[in-house]
């Protein structure tokens, strides 16, 4: 019993992770429409800023924050205006195969530029444990719980709270309406942007201690924060914390009591459950067929 | 027996009724005018009926065959055509493919369809519609490429394709440039005489409604206000205050 | 789809190339050339599920793989490659038809999550399911068939039959275009809700399409592996699915030879270009997303694309008082 406690803790740890990278994913498609297909990427990128930051003798703090200052003005703005932007009116489809072009090539980019090879991230947190009630627990994990929680509830404060984040709810609920009430429309997607890279920073910093820097680290986080993203609702912010936690709680207990190979194939199992009885997610609000 | 017997259809949006308890018949042959200002319900009548959309009360007969809750392709299948509010077309095709592509599906089985001539043997039914439709000069463009009123076109030929014995059809002239709507109207009139079959007609277009249908049904608020002849529905009191008087 | 002369003489001409050219190639050249033919019957089948029909499909990788491990099993217990591979390309329609039905129930953004979603679980059977696929290890020494008692053991002979088996493949799929379903694909892919008003049974031809598109994937994966001799997990992941889409739609989505344009940019390039490879990638996926803004129809479409942007200009100066 203590070990199930303990997986479900450290579960409910990566699952957070996973929630900040799937939000940000959701608040892209709520605000712009845009199916980000390079989200893992966006998480990788970050990762090797601040490695590179740490090699040049930055302690990983500074390091952080210089890599989130890059995040938000290459993975925010620059994206936006150089992508996003160019395509309005081109369907989402386009959009997703031009974010999977854009997943490619950053992917080979950072791997014939840089490495092909894993590396090592420093840990925000110690790696000790310490023991409450019988379950051992890691402080890593209490950590990225905390951290992951924080930025979660705060942006959940900052959308539904501030006059700004109102205005970013009313943009990705109704453009139009938005715009007709005197919205600054173009503002507030570029802010959705702008959040959006920083939580993938934020994810890079929680996840790359278990992970490891690589070109390619942001395939298996991307796929998680997608299939986070729907089972919890595509339409509803509060839908990607729950499935992230979701898919992270069950993939653990399943890797430990079920098989470890298929432990990966978790969000997969649960994502199909969710969308054949419950096609806009577990959060989600039903969209009526277009006629 | 009538060819299509509307009963008691309501559906709501939330607060909004949409359509609140509506029936009607439509006799062989016949074309019946469906007409109400914006937001009277017609289209979600017509999506009701045609399996578009699930009505909350309600049946429909076909011929006397209960159709309620029966699919769009199941509809279509038994003879029911129709045409679309907003455009409807399979706009990366020709538009001679989009007239075949309408009727092909009607004739020989999935698999024999494999094996089977190119147009599946509708391509003279859809040389013959462009000619009536006078679409001759661009049967060989993208639909997707036509102006706004041919596309309108090309959508009413292709519900008329595969000879159905009843057609819907939702506000055929809006966007078709003026001096083409008494054109649309013989057209659809000679269809009527030539090819038999009903039509219901959603139009907005009073003089077209007047001139071309034998009986018109008049909604407000997602319920039947006045059914009678043109005559009496122009002249009909109630009617003028809600609809035509303004 | 009908041939003209001018078309049919290009055809020719290509098939006597493909005949001629490769006795002067070295091993590695033809090797490479009998590789493209593979990924082009591959991409032909992902070209009719996206670009005819209209429906996203990501686990492409994944069904060569089980076309390819179907194969390399079937012929380590004895079975004759012309047996394994019909088995092959049976096995891959029946998983099309399977992953064809969250199609139907799903919107459909989501059927791209779904299809990689099984590209993931494929990946992991291969690679854990050690008893059947020998895992990591995957499986060695595949021998290349034989033909009517010729030995398909030299590169050259069984570049023959790769092309011979291109072909067919190829006419097949024309075949299949121009028939009626074809059309119905296309009304599929141009607006599914008008389709089915107009008697098209888009169950059926959406389930299909994934299984024919399927089938010619796992015809892919059966010579591939008798080509490389060994296979492993890792080409049928999800990268090369990723990878697959982009080759249809950088060549062209819905364009007949779309396909063949798309995976000689895609993966024949970056083999040749092997020292520089990883850097090839970065260009060409950047090069996706500038495509994606300027020319969304595939470097086949450059015609058009032209053509719609002259004419709409000529409309606008032609016609001013229609704005
Ligand atoms: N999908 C929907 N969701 C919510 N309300 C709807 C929907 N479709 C129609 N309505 C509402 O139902 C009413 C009738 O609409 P409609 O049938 O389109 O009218 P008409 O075709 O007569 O103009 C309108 O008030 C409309 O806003
Ligand atoms: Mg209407």
């Amino acid at each position: 019993m203590t070990d199930f406690f303990q997986l479900l803790i450290s579960g409910i740890a990566t699952g957070s992770i996973y929630a900040m990278a799937a939000l940000g994913f959701t608040l892209l498609w709520q605000a712009a429409g845009t199916i980000n297909f390079a989200q893992g990427e966006f998480v990788m990128l970050p990762a090797f800023a601040m490695l590179i930051g740490i090699a040049a003798g930055l302690p990983l703090w500074l390091a952080f924050v210089v890599a989130v200052a890059i995040s938000v003005l290459v993975l925010g703005a620059g994206f936006k205006r150089l992508v996003v932007d160019p395509m309005r009116g081109s369907g989402v489809v386009a959009v997703v195969v031009a974010t999977l072009g854009l997943s490619i090539g950053l992917k080979s980019f950072v791997k014939a530029g840089y490495s092909a090879e894993p590396h090592p991230f420093p840990s925000v947190f110690s790696e000790e444990v310490f023991k409450l009630a019988g379950v051992t627990i890691s402080y890593s994990d209490v950590g990225a719980l905390v951290f992951a929680g924080l930025m979660v509830l705060g942006l959940q404060m900052l959308l539904n709270k501030t006059i700004t984040g109102r205005a970013m709810q009313a943009v990705a609920q109704n453009t139009f309406a938005a715009e007709a009430l005197g919205i600054n429309v173009k503002r507030m997607i570029l802010y959705t942007f702008g959040i959006n890279a920083i939580l993938v920073a934020v994810t890079a910093l929680l996840i790359t201690p278990t992970y490891l820097a690589k070109f390619d680290m942001g395939d298996n986080i991307g796929l998680k924060a997608f299939f986070a993203a729907i089972i919890g609702g595509f339409n509803n912010s509060r839908g990607a914390l729950l499935g992230g936690v979701l898919v992270g709680v069950l993939e653990n207990l399943a890797g430990a009591y079920l098989t470890p190979s298929y432990k990966d194939g978790v969000a997969l199992v649960l994502f199909l459950a969710v969308i054949l009885v419950k096609p806009d997610g577990l959060l989600g609000t039903p969209q009526e067929r277009k006629v | 027996m009538s060819v299509l017997s509307v009963h008691d259809i309501k559906k709501s949006y939330g607060a909004i009724r949409a359509v609140d308890g509506v029936s009607f018949n439509v006799e062989p042959g016949e074309i019946l005018g469906v007409i109400g200002p914006n937001g009277s319900g017609k289209t979600t009548l017509f999506n009701s009926i045609l399996g578009q959309i699930k009505p909350d009360t309600g049946r429909v007969e076909f011929e006397g065959v209960d159709i309620s809750g029966k699919s769009p392709l199941a509809l279509s299948r038994l003879g029911v055509g129709r045409t679309f509010q907003n455009l409807q077309v399979f706009s990366k095709l020709s538009l001679r493919d989009n007239l075949i592509a309408a009727a092909q599906e009607f004739h020989g089985g999935l698999w024999g369809r494999i094996f089977a001539p190119s147009d599946n043997g509708v391509g003279a039914r859809a040389d013959e519609m462009i000619e009536m439709f006078r679409l001759k000069h661009v049967a060989d463009l993208p639909a997707g490429s036509l102006s706004y009123g041919q596309q309108k076109l090309v959508d009413i030929a292709m519900a008329f394709m595969p000879a159905p014995r009843l057609v819907l059809l939702d506000e055929p002239c809006a966007g078709v440039n003026p001096s083409l709507v008494d054109g649309l109207r013989d057209l659809l009139i000679e269809l009527n005489r030539k090819q038999g079959g009903s039509f219901v007609v959603i139009e907005h277009n009073m003089d077209f409604v007047m001139k071309l249908c034998h009986r018109i049904v008049c909604m407000v608020e997602g319920k039947v206000l006045a059914v009678g002849k043109p005559a009496e529905i122009q002249n009909n009191r109630a009617v003028l205050e809600a609809y035509l008087g303004n | 789809m009908t041939l003209s002369k001018r078309h049919l003489a290009l055809l020719a001409l290509a098939i006597i190339a493909l005949t001629v050219l490769p006795t002067m190639l070295k091993t590695y050249g033809l090797y490479l050339l009998t590789l493209w033919l593979v990924y082009i019957i591959a991409a032909f089948g992902l070209n009719l599920t996206v670009g005819y029909a209209g429906l996203k499909s990501l686990c492409h990788a994944g069904f060569m793989g089980i076309g390819a491990y179907t194969v390399a099993i079937l012929m380590k217990a004895g079975v004759s490659f012309w047996l394994a591979t019909p088995v092959a390309i049976v096995l891959c329609f029946a998983f099309g038809l399977l992953i064809g039905f969250p199609a139907l129930r799903v919107q459909l953004h989501y059927l791209g999550f779904a299809t990689l979603g099984f590209n993931l679980l494929l990946m992991l059977f291969f690679r854990n399911e050690e008893w059947l696929t020998g895992g990591t290890f995957g499986i060695q020494n595949i021998k290349r068939p034989e033909l009517f008692g010729y030995s398909l053991m030299g590169n050259l002979p069984f570049y023959y039959v790769v092309l011979a088996l291109t072909v067919i493949a190829g006419a097949a799929l024309a075949y299949l275009l121009r028939s009626p379903w074809g059309r119905a694909f296309a009304a599929l892919r141009d607006n599914p809700i008008r389709a089915e008003s107009t008697g098209v049974n888009i169950t059926a031809y959406t389930l299909m399409s994934f299984a024919i598109g399927a089938a010619y994937a796992g015809l892919a994966g059966a010579l591939f592996a008798p080509l490389v001799n060994f296979i492993e997990p890792a080409p049928f992941g999800i990268g090369n699915s990723l990878l697959f889409l982009l080759m249809v739609v950088v060549g062209g989505s819905g364009r007949f030879y779309g396909p063949v344009l798309g995976s000689a940019i895609a993966l024949l390039l970056p083999e040749y270009l092997r020292f520089a490879k990883d850097w090839y990638l970065a260009v060409f996926g950047f090069a996706v997303v500038v495509m994606m803004i300027w020319l969304p129809g595939g470097l086949l479409s450059i015609k058009e694309t032209w053509q719609l942007h002259r004419a709409k200009r000529d409309v606008k100066s032609a016609r001013p008082e229609a704005a």
